[in-house]
């Protein structure tokens, strides 16, 4: 039974393999073409918002969060496949960000990438020996003979032998796991020194991950590989890498060695998400204290800490607004009979302005003591909505009331035990001087 | 406080739901007859969650259409289905369609396929509802549907959205809310949870859990991940190549497996206590040309030459439940030299699923 090796010693040369400094990678939305006509900014999605990250060389570094927190995006722009907004990406002394897009392909040979979905890799209309050959063949390789052996033995290294009978087999002639097994060959081909894994087996069936995973360790070992796994299964995480950083929205938010992540989680969203993950033991009980809602759009995130809007242990400063005053009363509906939820709606009036971020906003129709009421009403039945702490103050305002938030904290990354954690809980500051 | 629904009154009979008796369904192809479900029986109780786990191509998607009618042209099915004592399977179509919706829900793998983009959330639910409550007015839908959302915490003000405005696991809660809203009281749920984010496919499954609280329905869980069986299921039924190995109670068969291809599958998955990875060699087989005798024998690692070569008897299995593998015997019924461990033939590293 394979168990799991020790991190290799670094093979070549010293210092990180990858220097990721800053990095931001934004999008811009295109927004309506009446928009555009009256040249209004339609806003720009943060992908990946100010992100600072080290690769030594043999590591493998774990990008875990769920979707749209930008863990592809930061695995895409380490091969330059999005373009960085801001900051550097620095491999071999050179800058990825700033360099055109012919020493980009260059470089690519160094760093490799293998999909999520194999089926969507794999060009259905070509053979596996011109799959692979392919990446050869692009950086300048001619002769086909040589491609050939060279094909003969990326395949024999993945698991795909004998050989022959699958150099002319076409993608639909294989299943999920020799797909991601000519995926896996096609990358390493040219000799990389780094491969970032975009969820490598999360499309596969239960029965075949380990056996991929598998075949990653052997080649990380084999070839002195540097892996970047990205990935929303913890577990499998857990198992494959060294460090693990944690993102949310654009951000990391917890980074650190996998051990002392698993054994002591400390941002809110990593301790959540571990609490999330299933698990084939019976006698484990179901959670029942889950974030709730999901994550935000990108392009409107959250005052404050991105994180808050679903957190157990927010604070009143981690940046409370008016969007989350909505989620908080539709909440309460949820929870009323139709004609209670009709004749509360007609008190609360209007809810869409709450859709603006704003840490001060109006609620009501029916005069302040009516709107007053109908707080304490939603207070009665969630007092422990973290959001009531985060309120400062509510004073009358015209038909209603006018709720002002606390203003909110945006926490960096900051050192608390063995890792580094961007929430306002830490470090303690018992602990720290 | 919140509007009750006329419930139908409810008398627990020990009887179940929805019995199932050697179901077989074959697929028509120019190399032959596709067995995807080959001698099938189960019983579900009301109110119970069935979990059936097991590798892709195992059959357990065709089992689930299978017994919704919901068969592709060119499938045939055959045995018996018992539902509130009346059998199914072999019912007029207009029958079984009339008794989908309002009998029979399902739930599918990717919701966003499943609503109509042009369709707000409410002409969803007046679409259902009144196809099978003609007469229902537009006041009563409202309230029925406000109901089902309210249980899936959606709240009233989406009750105008359109199904992109809503996020992945809003949109399944939908699902299970349009499912629901017309009170089946059996429910097959496919792959609920594959296409969505770790927490919100523990929110959903949460929801699937509370179901026999909310609605008394009883539910088949296709799934692939042992995990979400252990968190939200009663019972367990693992599928390999068309045919149920094993079931029993999750928790007797999760801690206890008898058939080796539930344990190999249980350790095979990754989980936060993985220590070492295993896997089970091999692929499923072509179900055109299944194995003879037991259909795991070539990837079982606890192989008998008796299991190439004679069916394995269904038995009941200890603790409750049924598993058919001849460790677990009837030893009188194996012929002499039989538990001699099988000669197997190497299997390819890549020969995988």
């Amino acid at each position: 039974m394979p168990t799991k090796p020790e991190a290799t010693p670094t093979t070549t040369g010293t210092g990180p393999i990858i220097d990721v400094r800053d990095l931001a990678v934004h999008f811009g939305l295109r927004g309506s073409s009446l928009a555009r006509l009256f040249g209004r900014d339609a806003g720009t999605v943060k992908a990946v918002d100010g992100v600072n990250l080290t690769l030594a060389r043999g590591e493998v570094v774990g990008l875990v969060g769920e979707s749209g927190s930008g863990k592809s995006t930061l695995g895409r722009a380490l091969l330059g496949l999005a373009p960085a907004t801001a900051g550097s990406i620095v491999f071999e002394g050179q800058d990825l960000a700033t360099l055109s897009r012919r020493r980009l392909r260059d470089l690519r040979r160094h760093i490799q990438m293998v999909f999520q979905d194999p089926s969507a890799a794999l060009n259905p209309a070509m053979t596996v020996e011109e799959a692979v050959g392919d990446a050869l063949r692009v950086h300048g390789m001619r002769s086909a003979e040589e491609r050939r052996v060279k094909v003969i033995d990326a395949l024999e290294r993945v698991g795909l032998s004998p050989v022959e009978l699958f150099l002319e087999k076409y993608p639909r002639d294989l299943s999920g796991g020799q797909k991601q097994r000519v995926v896996m060959a096609r990358a390493i081909i040219t000799g990389p020194s780094v491969l970032v894994a975009d969820e490598p087996i999360s499309m596969l069936d239960m029965s075949v991950r380990a056996k991929i995973l598998q075949l990653m360790l052997d080649l990380k070992q084999d070839l002195g590989l540097t892996y970047v796994y990205i990935t929303h299964d913890l577990a499998s995480a857990k198992y494959f890498c060294d460090r693990i950083a944690i993102m949310y929205l654009g951000r990391i938010v917890e980074i650190g060695a996998t051990e002392e992540i698993f054994a002591n989680p400390r941002h809110p969203y990593t301790k959540a998400l571990l609490r999330a993950i299933p698990d084939p033991d019976p006698g484990r009980q179901l959670p029942r204290d889950l974030p709730r809602g999901e994550v935000p759009d990108a392009a409107a995130p959250p005052l404050g800490c991105a994180f808050h809007p679903r957190c157990k242990e927010a604070t009143p400063t981690c940046g409370w607004e008016s969007r989350d005053l909505r989620t908080l009363v539709e909440a309460h509906w949820t929870r009323r009979s139709p004609d209670e939820y009709g004749a509360e709606r007609a008190v609360v009036g209007d809810i869409d302005h709450f859709d603006k971020p704003a840490t001060s906003t109006t609620l009501g129709a029916q005069g302040a003591p009516a709107a007053r009421e109908f707080l304490d009403r939603v207070r009665i039945e969630a007092p422990d909505d973290p959001i009531w702490g985060g309120i400062e103050s509510i004073t009358d305002d015209g038909s209603g009331v006018r709720v002002h938030f606390h203003e909110g904290i945006d926490p960096a990354l900051r050192r608390a035990g063995g890792v580094e954690v961007a929430c306002v809980l830490y470090p303690e500051t018992s602990t720290e001087g | 406080m919140s509007v009750e629904f006329v419930e139908p009154p409810y008398v627990d009979s020990g009887e179940p739901v929805i019995s199932a008796r050697d179901v077989r369904v074959w697929y028509g192809t120019t190399r032959g007859a596709i067995r995807a479900v080959d001698g099938v029986s189960f019983d579900l109780a009301p109110g119970e969650t069935l979990g059936l786990v097991g590798e892709s191509g195992c059959g357990k998607s065709t089992l689930g259409r299978g017994l919704m009618g919901l068969l592709p042209q060119g499938a045939k099915r055959d045995g018996e289905v018992w539902f509130k004592g009346r059998e199914i399977l072999g019912m007029k179509a207009k029958d079984n369609y009339r008794l989908r919706g309002h009998e029979l829900g399902m739930i599918f793998q990717e919701p966003l396929t499943r609503l109509n983009p042009l369709m707000r959330i409410s002409d969803h639910f007046e679409e259902s509802i009144k196809q099978h409550d003609p007469g229902a007015t537009k006041d009563a839908i409202r309230a029925r549907a406000l109901e089902a959302l309210r249980l899936m915490g959606i709240p009233p003000t989406r009750y105008r959205s359109y199904p992109h405005e809503f996020s992945g696991g809003m949109r399944q809660r939908l699902m299970i809310a349009l499912a629901l809203v017309l009170r089946p009281s059996f429910v097959v749920a496919d792959e609920p949870t594959t296409a969505l984010d770790v927490l919100v496919e523990a929110q959903i499954v949460q929801i699937l859990n509370d179901l026999r609280r909310n609605f008394h329905t009883s539910l088949l869980l296709i799934t692939h991940n042992v995990g979400i069986v252990a968190e939200a299921c009663d019972r367990v039924a693992v599928m390999y190549a068309g045919r149920i190995v094993e079931q029993g109670r999750v928790t007797d068969v999760f801690e206890n497996p008898q058939h080796p291809y539930t344990r190999e599958l249980l350790r095979s998955t990754i989980s936060l206590n993985t220590t070492g990875l295993n896997f089970i060699p091999g692929s499923p087989p072509d179900l055109v040309d299944p194995p003879d005798g037991c259909r795991f024998h070539p990837r079982c690692p606890d192989a008998m030459a008796v299991c190439a070569t004679k069916n394995p008897v269904t038995l009941d299995r200890v603790g409750g439940g049924r598993v058919e593998c001849w460790l677990v015997g009837p030893h009188e019924q194996i012929p002499p030299g039989g538990t001699q461990p099988l000669k197997q033939e190497e299997l390819a590293v890549a020969d995988e699923a």
